[in-house]
């Protein structure tokens, strides 16, 4: 079990501040941290793999500094965004030589290449892999030494479907084990499949934390959009209407039911049960309509 | 100090194909020259000094010493695959040692070996020439791996400087301005080729106990510093 601290972590070059004053503390299980391109992201995952030194602000993992610290690796594990790594190895070799850089041997290497599945194809060069090949020797060469934090930096760029939703098993698993998984993305999607605790991060601010789904119902001052579905639709919309916590109502033919836009989320959620009830309405359906990682995600870079 | 691994990395690295052909195509230029003096002019202790001291030392050694010191490690901070060994708990002096010792070999094997077998060729070994120069590249070989080594942790365009510092610097600078001799790895292995010959058959502008300090100073500063910056080297995200 690790906990990564992130304290009052600021990152500039030059004149460009590319992280400002971030603390956040990362703990076991799948964290996703997200943001736009050019959000800070990088820097930031960069600073917590000890590859970057913070302008100001501490980076440390169970109370250990990351920068300039090698023996922290002992407990880190790194899959680069960037794709180059040494093509003209194979991949066993390639995990090999990680293991052997950790001290460890041949086994630890099979064991990795047999985690992420990639045994089969552990003895063709890398430079003939394919970028999902490749992104599975990377998670093999950096959980050769079983480490109990995992960083990730856009592991899913590029790879295809059936390939993502394979890495994303296998973080689930690690997330599960106990393990410290950190993955950035600019994906919704992936967040959103994936983690239930995001970290999201806004030209280089933290823009919120927690669980997503919270986040969005922090957010008072946006109205919430749910679709409701009731025995009986224009009834139940002239009583919700009726209330402060209700702005605006539509019937929207197409989905066969009614879209609300509720400003107070709390005073809402009590009020629908109760009216319906009252007037003897029976409710069929109720979604929250925009409740994805990317409406939650648009109103934070709005804000 | 030294890991195995990294050495492997680095070896594999070096030798792959099109970098040993490139290693491989002076030595063979070098030995191609040799038989053809050798067949025209037969064996004559000035023309095989000439040979050897202005192509294999002034020329070869310090392309090879450039090819082999960056070559260890430029490639990989630029691609970014450094990475994997930056995030082992491996010292960082220790990689840029070992990257050390591989340039220094790779330059030994590729530049003081054929400097040999081109002195024998030319002229037998007479009045040690051939052994007085192997000696002057192996010990060129030293300094300049270490200084291409720090070149590469420095810039990206390491090769080019390198090339620069070797052929503008040492050939055309040192033949100019006689300041630019003394600061010169070429002129401090002439120093100690000079000590092996024993005649004047083979001369440099600096003293032996000056360039045997020169040389270590180099070699020891270059490396440390190298290691500093490996320490301090950030991996810019791509953002």
């Amino acid at each position: 079990m690790s906990t990564l601290s992130i304290d009052h972590v600021s990152r500039w070059f030059g004149n460009v501040v590319a992280v400002n004053d971030i603390t956040m503390t990362i703990g076991p299980g799948v964290t996703g941290l997200l943001g736009p391109n050019g959000a800070g992201k990088s820097t930031l995952i960069n600073m917590m793999g000890g590859f970057l030194a913070p302008s100001t602000g501490t980076v440390t993992l169970d109370g250990q500094p990351v920068w300039r610290n090698e023996t922290v690796y002992r407990h880190i594990g790194i899959v680069p965004e960037r794709e180059a790594m040494y093509d003209f190895l194979t991949g066993r070799e390639f995990v090999v030589a990680n293991a052997e850089l950790h001290g460890l041997g041949a086994k630890a290497a099979q064991r990795a290449l047999a985690t992420v599945e990639m045994e089969y194809a552990q003895d063709r060069k890398i430079s003939t892999y394919s970028k999902g090949m490749r992104q599975r020797v990377k998670m093999a060469s950096a959980l050769v030494h079983d480490p109990s934090l995992l960083l990730l930096d856009e592991p899913f760029n590029g790879m295809d479907p059936r390939q993502r939703l394979q890495l994303m098993e296998l973080l689930r698993a690690m997330g599960d084990e106990g393990r410290t998984v950190l993955f950035s993305s600019h994906i919704l999607e992936e967040v959103e499949q994936l983690a239930r605790h995001i970290e999201v991060v806004v030209a280089g601010r933290h823009a919120a934390s927690g669980d997503f789904r919270k986040i969005r119902r922090l957010m008072t001052d946006r109205p919430h959009r749910y679709l409701v579905r009731s025995s009986d639709d224009r009834a139940l919309a002239a009583a919700l209407i009726a209330d402060p916590s209700t702005a605006g109502i539509e019937v929207d033919a197409v989905e066969g039911g009614l879209v609300v836009q509720a400003v107070d989320f709390g005073r809402f959620t009590t009020l629908l049960p109760k009216v319906a009830s009252d007037q003897g309405i029976r409710l069929l359906t109720v979604s929250p309509s925009d409740e994805s990682l990317e409406s939650v995600f648009s109103y934070l870079v709005a804000a | 100090m030294y890991d195995p691994t990294v050495a492997r990395l680095t070896y594999r690295a070096l030798l792959g194909r099109r970098r040993a052909l490139v290693l491989g195509a002076l030595p063979l230029l070098l030995i191609v020259i040799s038989v053809a003096v050798r067949l025209l002019t037969g064996a004559d202790d000035q023309v095989a000094a000439d040979v050897l001291g202005g192509f294999a030392l002034a020329t070869m050694v310090p392309i090879i010493g450039v090819i082999a010191g960056t070559g260890a490690i430029g490639p990989e901070i630029d691609d970014g695959s450094v990475v994997y060994l930056l995030s082992k708990p491996l010292k960082r002096p220790t990689i840029i040692f070992t990257k050390l010792i591989v340039a220094v070999a790779v330059t030994m094997v590729f530049s003081a070996l054929p400097t040999l077998i081109a002195g024998l060729i030319l002229n037998g070994n007479g009045q040690q020439v051939a052994v007085a120069y192997t000696v002057a590249a192996l010990v060129a070989s030293i300094a300049y791996s270490a200084l291409f080594l720090l070149l590469g942790t420095v810039s990206r365009h390491a090769v080019v400087f390198g090339l620069v510092y070797a052929l503008v610097w040492e050939a055309l600078f040192g033949s100019l301005v006689s300041g630019a001799r003394t600061l010169s790895v070429q002129q401090w292995s002439l120093a100690v080729a000079h000590k092996v010959v024993g005649s004047n058959l083979i001369t440099s502008d600096v003293g032996l106990p000056a360039a045997t300090a020169l040389l270590i100073v180099v070699t020891v500063a270059a490396t440390w510093y190298a290691g500093q910056r490996l320490r301090a080297l950030t991996l810019a995200g791509e953002e």
